[in-house]
């Protein structure tokens, strides 16, 4: 191995791939088999955090980043002055390995520019995969990008090597990818993502009645989408995530906010700020989808478009729906218990579990770890003392926000106090 | 008056020690390793002999009271060797044994939520040494790492390497407790070892390791700074999640 070469190619091509956020490396079935190297059985890691916060779990390269497009909004389109370099399959295959085995990550995630076309590049990606489970008996997790217009016959065989596929949709709305991605057309994202899920359905209907059934794409598929790059309106996005969800069997929906890159007027100018905040909202919404039973038309809808920047979306849920509260801890179920604001999805079974050996009062719940200082408006429980005001939604809301010290608080600027702190003891 | 029980600091010291408390009914206890106690006027010692025949018996005994998970749980919290954690567990086992019902999910109990607290703790120790154990190919092709742990979670690595590396030789050495675990391509066995302060030396690095070694390290804290996207910088995030005690044994952060 030429390792000045190869330090120089993983320079240019990691800092290609970074734009990806994806880093999930759990969810996948496989196991080490004959004593091989890897093993993708049990929960992800982390193996690393880079100095921005975020995980280091994949070695997250490009195989390339010579590209035939010009998408405005990326790095490596074909336009921008940046040095090019390709990796040849075996370093990518020895640079994986040997990370590995040095525990530095959880496996691979390979994604690349197009070069000559959609099928040449994506039976590149394959080649690295069916090397490293071939030759190297490698069990570790392995992430192929789905390349846009691959035909079903590459992403049948991608799915056998690969644990996860991705294609990035990257703009929410159609109208904003002709403005920015002309040469790209929906359908070419959709035809690879369509056929993955075929696959994985028809893995699962076979596994039913065959013992033997090669696995494909066990961590199932996941997708992109940039935040802030083209006007777009909160419930676009959403809306957007929940169709993807709900028609392709997702297992993930990334929200990256805009990274400005570029001095084309058709994008936030280079400077401008990325939208963390928002790209936060946008996570929690989407857990509460995935995880809290919510639907998105409760959270975004004609009347609120935009997801309120100073509070978060369960909370703002909550607010605008005063007639279904207070709910009493020891009697609701865990649907109810799950839209309580400060109340999460652990707290709530704790709660379930704990409440059949007595009722809960303020200090029992304090100590499971409720957000006492949002949920308290919202919930009654063994005790004598609870919030008996009638408060309207906006009083609610300044008392919360004047009691809680948000992370962002420097982004939403000060609040006005406006009504005193609440008079509350516990029982 | 309370009786301090002095044990010998291992589990099944431990687990003898609750058959103690329960042959010679004892009301008030403190639990002691031998190495911690210091004495007093007040209170009556006894130093409890480790026994397998009865430490067996009470954890045979308590599976008919609580599930195999919970009583790993207890195993986990006494990995954690917080001071007066030996109390807890004997205070979760009376209750155990005292119910009627599977006392593992009564969090409104402060001893069970305790006791869960802590495992949560230990877990996330353990899940970090998955995460922060950095292997390092010596000459004798053997992939070999020092970590510090926070708690003894060595013994709860062991399945999860052994797993993942089946066809590699490797030790996982704890340098503060002073024993590691070795991979021989069958068994994970525990071993002590003489660890010349040298090996952590840059400057040493090839005396003891391949010669390829070194250009890996290189490429990773290479890929390490690329992956980084410097507009989005949030270093109290990544403090957070790295936290400094363990940098010097991060490839990636120890320069």
């Amino acid at each position: 191995m030429n390792f000045d070469r190869i330090n120089e190619k993983l320079s240019i091509l990691a800092d290609a791939a970074k734009y990806d956020v994806s880093c999930s490396s759990s969810g996948s079935k496989r196991q080490n088999k004959n004593k091989g190297l890897g093993n993708s059985d049990g929960m992800g890691i982390c193996h690393s955090y880079t100095e921005d916060g975020r995980c280091v779990s994949l070695l997250k390269i490009l195989l390339t980043n010579h590209c035939i497009f010009d998408c405005a909004y990326c790095v490596t389109r074909k336009s921008n002055d940046i040095k090019r370099a390709a990796f040849k399959v075996q370093e990518v295959v020895d640079l994986t390995i040997n990370f590995y085995r040095r525990n530095y990550i959880e496996g691979l995630f390979l994604s690349s520019g197009i070069f000559k076309n959609a099928d040449y590049t994506m039976e590149r990606l394959i080649a690295v995969a069916k090397k490293l489970r071939e030759e190297e008996n490698f069990n570790g997790y392995i992430h192929l990008k789905s390349i846009p217009g691959a035909s079903d016959e590459l992403m049948r065989e991608a799915g056998l090597y690969a644990d996860r596929l991705s294609v990035n949709i990257e703009i929410p709305t159609e109208k904003g990818l002709k403005l920015l991605a002309p040469e790209k057309d929906r359908k070419d994202f959709i035809k690879p993502m369509e056929k993955v899920k075929n696959e994985i359905v028809q893995y699962k209907s076979e596994k039913k009645l065959l013992k033997k059934v090669p696995i494909y794409a066990p961590a199932g598929q996941s997708t992109q989408m940039i935040v802030g790059a083209s006007g777009e309106t909160d419930a676009e996005i959403m809306y957007t995530s929940a169709y993807f969800y709900k028609s392709f069997n997702l297992k993930r929906v990334y929200y990256s906010g805009y990274i400005p890159i570029s001095y084309d007027d058709r994008l936030p100018s280079i400077g401008t700020s990325v939208p963390v905040l928002r790209e936060n909202r946008l996570y929690q919404t989407d857990w509460l989808l995935r995880f809290y039973g919510f639907d998105v038309r409760e959270l975004l809808n004609k009347e609120h478009p935009n997801l309120e920047s100073d509070i978060d979306p369960k909370l703002s849920w909550a607010l605008r729906n005063l007639n279904q509260f207070p709910i009493d801890v020891n009697k609701a179920d865990l649907r109810m218990l799950l839209r309580v604001p400060g109340l999460g999805a652990k707290s709530a079974h704790k709660i379930i579990n704990a409440r059949k050996f007595r009722k809960l009062n303020w200090e029992n719940l304090k100590l499971i770890g409720v957000a006492l200082n949002r949920a308290k408006y919202f919930i009654t429980c063994e005790s004598r003392v609870f919030e008996t005001k009638d408060r309207t939604a906006a009083q609610l809301k300044s008392l919360i926000l004047s009691n809680s010290n948000s992370k962002f608080r420097k982004d939403i600027g000060p609040q006005l106090n406006l009504f005193d702190a609440p008079n509350l003891k516990t029982a | 008056m309370k009786t301090i029980l002095i044990y010998d600091g291992s589990f099944e010291g431990l687990l003898s020690t609750v058959f103690y408390i329960y042959e010679y009914q004892i009301d008030q206890f403190s639990v002691v390793k031998t190495e911690e106690y210091v004495a007093n006027f007040f209170d009556k010692k006894e130093e409890i002999i480790s026994n397998s025949n009865k430490a067996n018996r009470v954890w045979k005994a308590l599976s008919t009271k609580i599930s195999a998970n919970a009583k790993r749980k207890l195993y986990k919290a006494f990995l954690s060797e917080l001071p007066g954690i030996e109390n807890k567990i004997c205070h979760f086992i009376q209750l155990a044994f005292a119910s009627k019902y599977k006392i593992e999910k009564d969090f409104s109990n402060p001893t069970i939520l305790e006791i869960s607290k802590v495992v949560k703790m230990v877990d996330r120790e353990k899940h970090r040494m998955d995460a922060f154990v950095r292997f390092r190919q010596t000459k004798d092709n053997i992939y070999f790492a020092t970590i510090e742990p926070d708690f003894n979670v060595l013994p709860l690595n062991s399945d999860h390497f052994r797993e993942r590396y089946a066809d590699q030789k490797w030790i996982i050495y704890d340098v503060k407790r002073k024993y590691g675990l070795f991979y021989n391509l069958n068994t994970v066995t525990t071993i002590t070892l003489e660890i010349d302060e040298a090996i952590n030396n840059k400057q040493n690095e090839l005396t003891f390791f391949s010669d390829t070694e070194v250009e890996f390290q290189q490429l990773w804290g290479n890929y390490f700074e690329h992956t980084n996207i410097k507009s989005r910088k949030n270093t109290s995030l990544h403090i957070k999640h790295v936290p400094k005690r363990y940098w010097k044994y991060l490839t990636e952060k120890k320069n």
